[in-house]
């Protein structure tokens, strides 16, 4: 392959292409000779020199937890054994569509963020891993099928598609041939995973902006977006009319001035939920003002997770909202531990008849308590997420809530169901 | 050096509640009888209840253990 100079993407416009996005097009993908036209060649770089372009970069991981990539990177190539590398596209935020729209419009970024962090790590194999039946999978097959050539095998594997299989431990526990829930761990993946190897687990996202540092340098990479936490961000944005938009924005860009790039407006909106259903429920004007990094949404109680902004139609019920997805997560407990399994139901039952206005008042101080014992006490965080989620909602719509048990629920539980519910699959 | 504290597995335990009979001093039920631990350190003059609330669990999810310190 001949070496070719490709200048960088430099302009970003939220809500329009940036790096990431550069050259997609909706309905089809990027294939090889496309991507190289547009991104050159990936530079053949020892490990080295990956480990510390990423270092230099301050690239924060994009999966959720936004613990920084070259961290990870040293602790699974210090381990003991050969290591893994997993690349996880299972996109288990049901309000999320950014991984998929990644690995379906540009997968070469994110094959070559593979390559990058197996030469990083030392690995001799990699899994890319998506939700059974995803489709982004053919996609997937025919970007892979252009690239027989890798020094590293890359093969594509599939999980359930429920909310839990995609945390990490689920992930190893079905790589090995198990079932595809949350392991109580020690040993962490990184240092006892798949096949018993060190195993590093990165989402897509996070690859693909490893393919970029690696051609632009770290400096390109940090001369946009938030100090701490540099670079751009793939967001995911709903709202009225408005299904899972996928834009690629600064960090450190207001959630307000992403939300109107998407074409929204925050005018007559009362909340925004943001950072999807591990998130939570913000006031409006509190969002529109807020940056988006994981400092800022740790400093107003919630979490940026995978980027998700979802704004409430004027009209719709807050509470109605909650109480369909606290359900949901109720149901996408892997019921492996008695707290989850016993409290999210309860939970979602008290937030049920909350939203429909058939409240027993006795159930206040049960609700309350249930919100209290529960986080903290899972093998895996779900039920710290959920609940996080279904706490914001009662703060955020505190006036919502006192008219709710006084037996006056408000108009837009009739209104349409907003947030997305997948179709449900219980555990056991 | 490190800390002496109990530690649950979440997965294994299955709500026997033995823990919360032998060592109530630190172990409560919620209402679905699974042990809420109260965190920290185990004084010296408690750690055989510990051990004995550890040893009765039907699913050996209760252990007690040293931690690393902090």
């Amino acid at each position: 392959m001949t070496a070719q100079t490709v200048a960088p993407p430099r302009r970003l416009e939220p809500g329009r292409s940036g790096r990431l996005l550069s050259g997609i097009d909706a309905g089809s993908s990027i294939n090889l000779a496309r991507h190289l036209e547009l991104w050159g060649a990936l530079p053949s770089l020892p490990a080295a020199a990956v480990l510390d372009m990423v270092e230099r970069s301050g690239l924060l991981g994009r999966g959720g937890a936004g613990f920084p990539t070259a961290r990870k990177l040293r602790s699974v190539a210090a381990g003991k054994g050969r290591p893994i590398v997993v690349a996880n596209g299972c996109e288990g935020e049901p309000a999320s569509a950014k991984d998929s729209v990644l690995l379906a419009r540009a997968p070469h970024l994110v094959l070559d963020g593979i390559q990058l962090a197996a030469r990083a790590v030392g690995a001799d194999r990699a899994h890319l891993v998506v939700h059974h039946g995803s489709a982004v999978l053919p996609w997937l097959r025919a970007a892979m099928a252009e690239r027989r050539h890798d020094p590293v095998a890359v093969t594509l594997e599939t999980v359930p598609a429920r909310y839990v299989a995609s945390e990490e431990s689920a992930i190893v526990s079905a790589l090995n041939g198990g079932e595809a829930v949350p392991m109580f761990t020690p040993p962490r993946p990184f240092e006892r995973g798949v096949d018993r190897r060190p195993t590093l687990i990165n989402n897509v996202e996070s690859l693909a902006h490893l393919a970029t540092i690696a051609r632009f340098g770290p400096e390109w990479f940090s001369e946009l977006g938030d100090p701490a936490q540099p670079g751009t961000t793939l967001v995911t944005v709903s709202g009225a009319g408005t299904d899972r938009r996928v834009a690629e924005v600064a960090t450190g860009t207001s959630i307000g001035r992403i939300v109107k790039a998407a074409g929204l407006t925050l005018t007559n909106c009362d909340a925004v939920l943001v950072g999807g259903y591990f998130g939570c429920w913000l006031p409006a004007k509190t969002a529109a003002r807020l940056p988006l990094t994981h400092q800022a949404l740790r400093e107003v109680g919630g979490a940026l997770g995978a980027g998700i902004i979802a704004v409430l139609p004027p009209g719709a019920c807050g509470l109605r909202e909650t109480a369909r997805v606290a359900s949901y997560l109720a149901v996408q407990s892997a019921r492996q531990c008695g707290p989850c399994l016993n409290g999210l139901p309860a939970i979602a039952d008290a937030m049920a008849a909350l939203a429909a206005g058939q409240w027993d008042e006795q159930t206040w101080p049960a609700l309350n308590r249930w919100l209290d014992v529960v986080p903290g006490r899972g093998a895996c965080r779900h039920p710290d997420g959920a609940v996080r989620f279904v706490a914001s909602a009662l703060s955020t719509f505190a006036s919502d809530v006192e008219m709710h048990r006084a037996g006056r629920p408000c108009a837009g539980t009739a209104s349409a169901p907003f947030l997305p519910i997948p179709t449900q699959h219980r555990w056991v | 050096m490190g800390v002496i504290a109990l530690q649950l597995n979440p997965i294994q335990c299955v709500a026997h509640g033995l823990c919360a009979d032998l060592f109530p001093e630190r172990i409560t039920l919620d209402e679905w009888g699974y042990p809420i631990i109260a965190p920290g350190e185990i004084p010296d003059e408690l750690v055989a209840h510990a051990r004995r609330a550890a040893r009765a669990c039907p699913t050996r999810a209760l252990v007690l253990a040293r931690t690393k310190a902090g």
